[in-house]
């Protein structure tokens, strides 16, 4: 056996594994003062991880046995890079790296500067990036935990406030029951199928026992995309989570699920298309329903963003419901665009500060432009992007899961989602209401540089760039998913 | 004589499992526990799973097992109040607990007539410990080093959440007690009659 050869494909993450333990050494060593340096160190890491697995995608030659969706070379290894993993990847590091980045300021600001900051943030991205890559659900279940667990301790990392450390234990109370259903539905699936490789899963025919295992595994992975009716963790994690842990769950570890439920979807349960089909429909469409009239009545901007991921997650639901064929290209064009705007977004309003607290009520928001008028239009761009309002890129994206809903003719679910859209206005509207209409409401704080840059190139990227541009992220996608 | 072995293991597995819930004191409780894990561990050896036998005694017993009698031992946990709930919630859980009845008894149903996968309990080796050996560095290293980085961060993250640095608190400095000089500490004056320092 070749053990470079199978190696090959694990490059980047054992890139990342490697830095992480060597990164841990230099901390350990140099404590807290290397917090800064580890930071950069953990961003350029990751950056290079992104760009090896972007060369993987590009050269898909180098590395064999790659394909879109197709059967496994190894049927019984353990890890297999598709097309599409291999871009979800890419977009999961990338968007790690950023969220890193714009975090400086805010952990000096509140004394939270600590070497192992980065660090979770390394292995959290490392098993967002092998459960992307599992072959069998046994690497899936140790990816998923290797993200779980860095999340949770990123949760409660600022241990001094109540409500943070209020998030961390709920998240790892619901997510530890969520992890029991996902292995619970995993041991049905190796009672009845007798294997737990993918290719096994897919070969057998469908029973009872798989079906129930499906169900669990279903309810697990939609917990982690944060999906209704496994949502109600979101919004107190979201409020009570430092801000830039926020900006980070909302982007890397949110397209990592989403397309983690896309691919065991397509791949492991792909012959039992109409055992899963209309679950993951009900819950597409409760997701939008519930993210969109459930933060109507929100006062606090993070819950209002916490309701406002729910719901998009229920939209690229919409692209998994439609099949392989119809949207996996538009799931993965829905959640890019997403989460490059969301980025922007969460690290704008977050990193907002009155007196050096952190805003946290949409009045707090009154009169922002006369302030900022910079930032209250990047995101006014970035909100109309998250809202999918044309010209900005976010519209695209809808239109992508729409279409391939349509295709699927799913119709039904489609104008759930074209009612939840109107609905989510209310919203998002008076977000961009308070920031251009309501006189002000006194003096905010000078924001951090990393967040102006963060907020000023995510909402240029969304508004032209990527409006124009959209026709090659488009080919993209869709040479991700073999079309 | 096996049959004998394994009728009086599984007899006390049962009665200390009844005991685990009967008990009143929670320590008793932990303790009925202790012995259910000694004895299911028994039958495990009776049905040819030395291995896991093993692992039952080692992790079972020695750390949960352990732990759960610190912890009952050392929190002043008032079990009334914890209880109290419990009516309001008890339709809810009968509820649930009756789906999960149903599924089970569903999912063993077609097991049964529907024909399930029979599977394969002593792997090609002479006993289970080196059947695991033989997958578990070659087929699962994977795994293996990931379970090693789970492991890695769920340590990372106890520290994160409870080491503090308290700058306030006197501590000793061995290196720079043994590092002290004499003329550091002593000073010697020439007082002369009559006058102070």
């Amino acid at each position: 056996m070749d053990f470079l050869a199978d190696i090959n494909n694990a490059i980047p993450e054992a890139a990342l594994a490697g830095f992480g333990l060597v990164g841990l050494l230099l901390g350990a060593i140099g404590g807290d003062r290397t917090a800064g340096l580890i930071r950069l160190l953990a961003a350029v890491a990751l950056v290079a991880a992104s760009v090896l697995t972007a060369y993987q995608f590009q050269h898909p030659g180098a590395a064999d046995g790659i394909a879109a969706f197709a059967s496994a070379t190894s049927p019984d290894g353990l890890y297999r890079v598709t097309m599409f993993t291999l871009f979800a990847k890419t977009v999961t590091y990338a968007l790690a790296a950023l969220a890193l980045l714009m975090s400086g300021g805010f952990l000096k600001t509140s004394q939270m500067e600590r070497y192992e900051y980065p660090l979770l943030i390394v292995f959290g991205s490392l098993g967002a990036g092998l459960m992307l890559s599992a072959n069998d659900l046994m690497t899936l279940y140790v990816g998923i935990e290797t993200l779980s667990l860095s999340s949770y301790v990123l949760a409660a990392f600022r241990r001094d406030s109540l409500k943070s450390a209020e998030a961390g234990l709920k998240y790892f109370v619901l997510g530890a029951l969520a992890s029991g259903l996902l292995l619970y539905g995993s041991s049905l699936i190796y009672g009845f199928t007798g294997g737990t490789a993918y290719a096994v899963i897919a070969a057998a025919p469908i029973s009872v026992g798989l079906t129930f295992g499906l169900v669990f595994v279903v309810c697990g992975l939609s917990f982690k995309a944060s999906a209704a009716p496994f949502h109600i963790w979101t919004p107190d994690v979201y409020e009570g989570a430092p801000a830039p842990v926020v900006a980070f769950f909302s982007t890397a570890p949110k397209i990592a699920a989403v397309a983690l439920l896309a691919h065991v979807m397509f791949v492991t349960f792909g012959p039992h298309e109409e055992a899963w089909r209309q679950i993951i429909s009900i819950i597409s469409a409760a997701s939008m329903l519930i993210g969109a009239f459930g933060a109507l009545m929100q006062n606090s901007i993070k819950r209002i963003l916490a309701y406002s991921s729910i719901s998009n997650v229920g939209f690229a639901l919409i692209g998994v419901a439609a099949g392989v064929g119809n949207g996996a290209a538009s799931v993965l064009v829905y959640m890019t665009l997403y989460v490059i705007a969301t980025l922007g977004m969460f690290g704008g309003v977050l990193a907002l500060r009155r007196g050096g607290r952190a805003i946290d009520n949409v009045s707090d928001l009154n009169g922002l432009v006369k302030q900022k008028p910079g930032m209250a239009l990047g995101l006014l761009v970035l909100i109309f992007s998250v809202a999918g309002i044309p010209p900005a890129a976010g519209f695209w994206g809808k239109l992508q899961v729409f279409q391939a809903g349509l295709q699927a003719d799913m119709t039904w679910l489609v104008l759930v989602g074209a009612l939840s859209s109107v609905v989510s206005l209310g919203y998002y509207l008076r977000l961009v209401w308070a920031m251009f209409m309501k006189p002000s409401a006194g003096e905010l704080d000078k924001t951090d540089i990393s967040i102006g840059i963060i907020v000023l190139v995510t909402s240029l990227l969304m508004f032209p760039i990527l409006t124009v541009t959209i026709q090659m992220l488009l080919e993209t996608a869709a040479r991700a998913s073999g079309g | 004589m096996a049959l004998i072995a394994f009728y009086i293991l599984s007899t006390i597995v049962v009665l200390s499992a009844l005991f685990v819930v009967a008990a009143r004191n929670p320590v008793h409780s932990v303790l009925w526990l202790i012995l259910a894990f000694f004895t299911s561990a028994g039958l495990l050896v009776l049905i040819g799973a030395e291995f896991l036998a093993m692992l039952l005694v080692v992790v079972y017993v020695g750390a949960v097992a352990v732990l759960f009698l610190f912890v009952v031992m050392m929190l002043d946990i008032d079990f009334a109040e914890l209880k109290q709930g419990f009516q309001n919630y008890l339709v809810v859980g009968v509820l649930v607990a009756l789906a999960l009845l149903a599924e089970i008894g569903i999912v063993a149903a077609a097991a049964t007539f529907g024909g399930g996968t029979t599977f394969n309990a002593n792997p090609g080796a002479a006993t289970n410990a080196e059947a695991l050996s033989r997958v578990l560095y070659t087929d699962y290293l994977l795994l293996f080093q990931m379970s090693g980085i789970v492991l890695l961060v769920a340590m990372i993250g106890a520290i994160v959440l409870t080491l503090r640095a308290r700058p306030t608190v006197k501590r000793q400095n061995i290196a720079q007690q043994t590092g002290r000089k004499r003329k550091d500490a002593v000073e010697l004056k020439d007082v002369r009659p009559g006058q102070g320092i």
